[in-house]
């Protein structure tokens, strides 16, 4: 037992509704506690596709008028409104939930002249969410959202209102925590810039995962090993420009008996990642889903001490730690399989994004 | 029998009964602590000779032999104990400098006790590193930040090809020292130590895929085999330097101070330079061996990276240079320059390390313990961003595997150890390196008590403490969760400190045990 992960995406961008993730998750509730569960949805915001999304909690009034203020130093507000949401008997204590439409502002533009606009985001998502603001920023990307909280995934789902948005990926995650106590903030899915994650297991190399992100200026409040290792993807992909396929093989290399009886060539690939990237190993039981509004992948660590499983049918993919959340949304597929351990299973689009 | 103002240190107490007068004590014994009266056919005892390294104890083969402390105590004062009275005697005797060889002897807080290990429990399973894989292999090296990828123009296309061939790795990596198991053999010179020591080390390092390190006293012609495990040592002395011995080698450090005594030279008397020990130093036989205090070309951290420079040019870039410092109060300050100079690992040596002599006044009150050291350097390199450029390497009196598991998840990258070496050999940490009688054959180079040392048996013991540390290791990674030691490389999360000040938490850089995460 562990939480439990879901995501579908439909590789031809064709978008769908909330509807379908919630009813996935939900198969698997026996693997969750109610206290945290949340969705990522791409595609959910067209009218808005070139702004940043910012979804916000916040604590209190206070901290929300903190954040307003640091907000404005650097972006401009296209749009500033609470995130709506419906009454659920189980959902209690809700903080104040909202969600901003930015543009970077020419100001910040001129003034980080070397930063690009995604690092600008970056940085004032870090000094946002690493000051005792009360304020966090859960997700920051552009036509995409996370909706996250305390309560079981289904109704957390509801609660948000996600089956009256529709997307063409949406990823989410129930929990059973067990490092940190379940608190809004705390839930899956983690997400910064386009990038969103949800992940069932408990990472044994975090101190030094997140004192290698460190290094880099990431600084992370969370606490918890899922948001280091979605700043783990953010700092290879993003930072280092790597391809997502060895950012991969670097959180989850093959292991050194593996690489010895490679070819030459493969055995120096391997052995230049290990060594560079050592801080970035990954180790400990591990499935994860990530989704960058390009594609939505899969896998488990390197021995494969938490489930995955893959399946597809037309032109739509899912993942989902238990093969009933996806029989529950798609009876028949059209293949199904576990996702071995040392692959990655990427889930691309292929046509345009609807 | 001289008469001294004081106690012996030790009593050695004969049983009549089973004392057979076979005069083996009297042979084993370089200290002549025992002797043979012909006219009265017995063999006597001067207890005041005894430095209480036991060889007689093992040796005698009746057990008739027993060694302890003396146990008279001169003053009852704890101020003014037993050993501060007979260092006063000894030194108004004599007007000199006190000497002694081994790390310190004095009750300094050992932190390593007082740091407790992590272990997974439910949520995060353990592993069995008997049945799953479980990587020690460590590479010491600098490393650059990150890599160049360049997507291959003919791809190989086959169904589940694996990417190395999609992509190639334009980024160069530095030449790396690769361990088997995060440790290596301490410096320690032919000279210093006897040529069949040297070559159990030199040999079990090559068994063990790890590095032993010649120290300064240069490279004897019979150990240049084992080059590709060797790290040379170039200290203020320069003994043995030159273009073949740079290259003899898996890497060279440059020797600039060690634990036991920081700020300190070395002198290896002339009568223990003999013909082989002339040859590896290269120096006339029979001539006083001075290391200086400081390298006299170097008196500045530019100084330092000319010569870490020169070092690279005169091996072409091939081999990593390493620089050795003793951890002293400014300790994380100085690994940053050294690490800016272009080394490519460095070095710390504790206050508890070794030595095979050194000023007793020094080496028990001069540097930091290595614990706070490791994590002071390895914080402010992170600190910097400079964490990847070079490795760390923690020494000074490591004892046992969970010594090296904890200074690995402070922040270390391996460790040296050469006290517990010569212990496995046999050394019995009498602290007598010094004068050269080493009863135990370790340390000394008279022929006759040389041989006692079978480097074969000498080398097997040392292979076997390595596999057993190394096992030990990977049962306490495999309790935590991890299967990979680089997991387990700076992850301070996984320590706790217990009965350990707030101060000393704050630069351990730990949390209090039964505080969570
Ligand atoms: S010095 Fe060693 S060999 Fe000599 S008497 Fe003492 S214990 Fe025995
Ligand atoms: S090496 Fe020899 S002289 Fe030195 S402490 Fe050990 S037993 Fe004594």
């Amino acid at each position: 037992m562990g939480c439990s992960i879901a995501g579908v995406i439909d590789g031809n961008g064709s978008l769908f509704s909330g509807d379908e993730i919630i009813r996935s998750i939900q198969k698997m509730f026996l693997r969750a506690n109610g206290l945290g569960g949340g969705f990522a949805g791409y595609g959910i915001y067209p009218e808005n596709k070139n702004d940043f999304c910012f979804h916000v909690i916040y604590k209190d009034d206070k901290s929300k008028d903190i954040t307003d203020a640091i907000l404005k130093l650097d972006f401009d507000v296209v749009k500033s409104e609470p995130i709506p949401t419906k009454s659920i008997k189980e959902i209690i204590n809700r903080p104040i939930l909202w969600r901003y439409f930015l543009q970077v502002s020419d100001s910040a533009k001129r003034q980080f002249y070397d930063l690009t606009e995604e690092e600008i985001v970056m940085r004032v998502v870090m000094k946002i969410n690493s000051g005792s603001y009360g304020s966090f920023i859960i997700s920051s990307g552009k036509n995409m959202g996370i909706f996250k909280g305390v309560g079981y995934a289904s109704e957390i789902g509801r609660f948000f209102r996600l089956e009256e948005y529709s997307g063409y990926c949406w990823i989410a995650h129930d929990r059973f925590p067990t490092n940190t106590p379940g608190w809004w903030a705390g839930a899956h899915p983690f997400g910064l810039l386009n990038f969103s994650l949800v992940h069932n297991g408990e990472i044994s190399s975090y101190g030094i995962n997140k004192r290698y992100l460190e290094e880099f200026g990431y600084q992370l409040p969370l606490r918890t090993d899922s948001e280091a290792i979605l700043y783990l993807f953010d700092l290879l992909l993003r930072k280092h420009s790597l391809p997502l396929e060895i950012a991969y093989k670097i959180l989850c290399p093959p292991l050194w008996h593996d690489i010895d009886i490679m070819p030459a060539p493969a055995r120096e690939f391997y052995k230049k990642l290990r060594v560079v990237y050592s801080g970035a190993l990954i180790n400990g039981p591990s499935a994860i889903i990530v989704a960058d509004g390009k594609r939505m992948c899969g896998f488990t660590d390197r021995i494969k001490l938490r489930p995955l499983i893959h399946a597809a049918c037309g032109s739509k993919h899912y993942l989902a730690s238990e093969e009933c959340a996806i029989r529950e949304i798609c009876p028949v597929p059209d293949e199904l399989s576990f996702v071995k351990s040392g692959e990655l299973t990427v889930c691309g689009i292929k046509g345009k994004i609807k | 029998m001289k008469r001294m103002l004081y106690s012996p240190d030790y009593l050695v107490t004969r049983d009549p009964e089973k004392c057979i007068q076979c005069e083996v004590c009297v042979r084993q014994c370089a200290f002549n602590a025992h002797t043979y009266d012909a006219e009265k056919h017995r063999v006597d005892t001067d207890c005041s000779k005894c430095v209480g390294c036991f060889r007689c104890v093992y040796m005698c083969p009746t057990g008739a032999l027993s060694v302890s402390e003396f146990s008279g105590r001169m003053a009852n004062s704890a101020n003014w104990t037993d050993k501060q009275l007979k260092e006063l005697y000894k030194q108004a005797e004599t007007g000199g400098v006190l000497l002694t060889g081994m790390g310190t002897d004095k009750k300094y807080k050992i932190i390593w006790d007082h740091i407790l290990l992590d272990a997974a429990q439910v949520t995060n399973p353990s592993i069995d590193p008997l049945r799953e894989p479980m990587e020690l292999r460590t590479y010491l090296g600098g490393k650059p930040l990150s890599i160049e990828v360049k997507e291959n123009k003919r791809k190989v296309s086959l169904p589940g090809a694996d990417i190395s061939g999609r992509f190639s790795i334009t980024t160069e990596l530095p030449q790396q020292l690769e361990l088997k198991t995060p440790i290596l053999f301490s410096a320690m010179s032919y000279g210093a130590i006897s040529f069949n020591a040297s070559k159990a080390l030199a040999s079990a390092a090559e068994e063990c895929g790890i590095y032993y390190n010649t120290g300064e006293g240069g490279l004897h012609k019979d150990l240049y085999r084992y080059s590709k495990n060797t790290i040379v040592q170039v200290a203020s002395g320069r003994f043995g330097v030159d273009t073949e011995y740079l290259n003899s080698c898996a890497a060279v450090e440059i020797k600039i101070g060690q634990g036991a005594k920081p700020g300190i030279g070395g002198h290896l008397p002339g009568e223990k330079v003999t013909d082989e020990i002339s040859m590896a130093r290269m120096i006339p036989k029979g001539t006083d061996a001075l290391s200086p205090a400081p390298h006299h070309d170097i008196y500045s951290i530019e100084d330092l990276s000319q010569l870490i420079y020169a070092i690279k040019e005169a091996t072409e870039y091939k081999k990593p240079v390493s620089v050795k410092i003793a951890a002293v109060h400014n300790v994380a300050a100085i690994a940053s320059g050294i690490v800016r100079a272009g080394a490519d690992i460095v070095a710390i040596d504790g206050i508890r390390g070794g030595t095979g002599a050194a000023p007793t006044r020094t080496r028990d009150n001069v540097g930091i313990p290595i614990e706070l050291a490791i994590s002071a350097v390895d914080t402010r390199m992170r600190e910097e961003g400079i964490r990847n450029r070079a490795s760390i390497i923690a020494a000074g009196g490591f004892r046992n595997s969970a010594d090296v598991v904890k200074a690995i998840a402070l922040g270390a990258d391996a460790v040296y150890i050469g006290t517990a070496a010569l212990i496995s050999m046999g050394c019995h940490l009498c602290q007598k390196c010094y004068t050269g009688k080493c009863n135990w054959g370790i340390a000394t180079q008279d022929p006759y008590l040389v041989k006692r040392l079978n480097s074969e048996i000498a080398c097997r013991r040392l292979v076997n403490l390595i596999l057993a540390w190394s096992l030990e290791i990977k049962e306490i990674m495999g309790g935590m969760g991890i299967n990979s030691i680089e997991s387990l490389r700076g992850n301070r999360l996984r320590l706790r400190g217990f009965d350990l000040h707030e101060n000393e938490l704050k630069i351990l850089g730990i949390k209090p045990a039964g505080e969570s995460l």
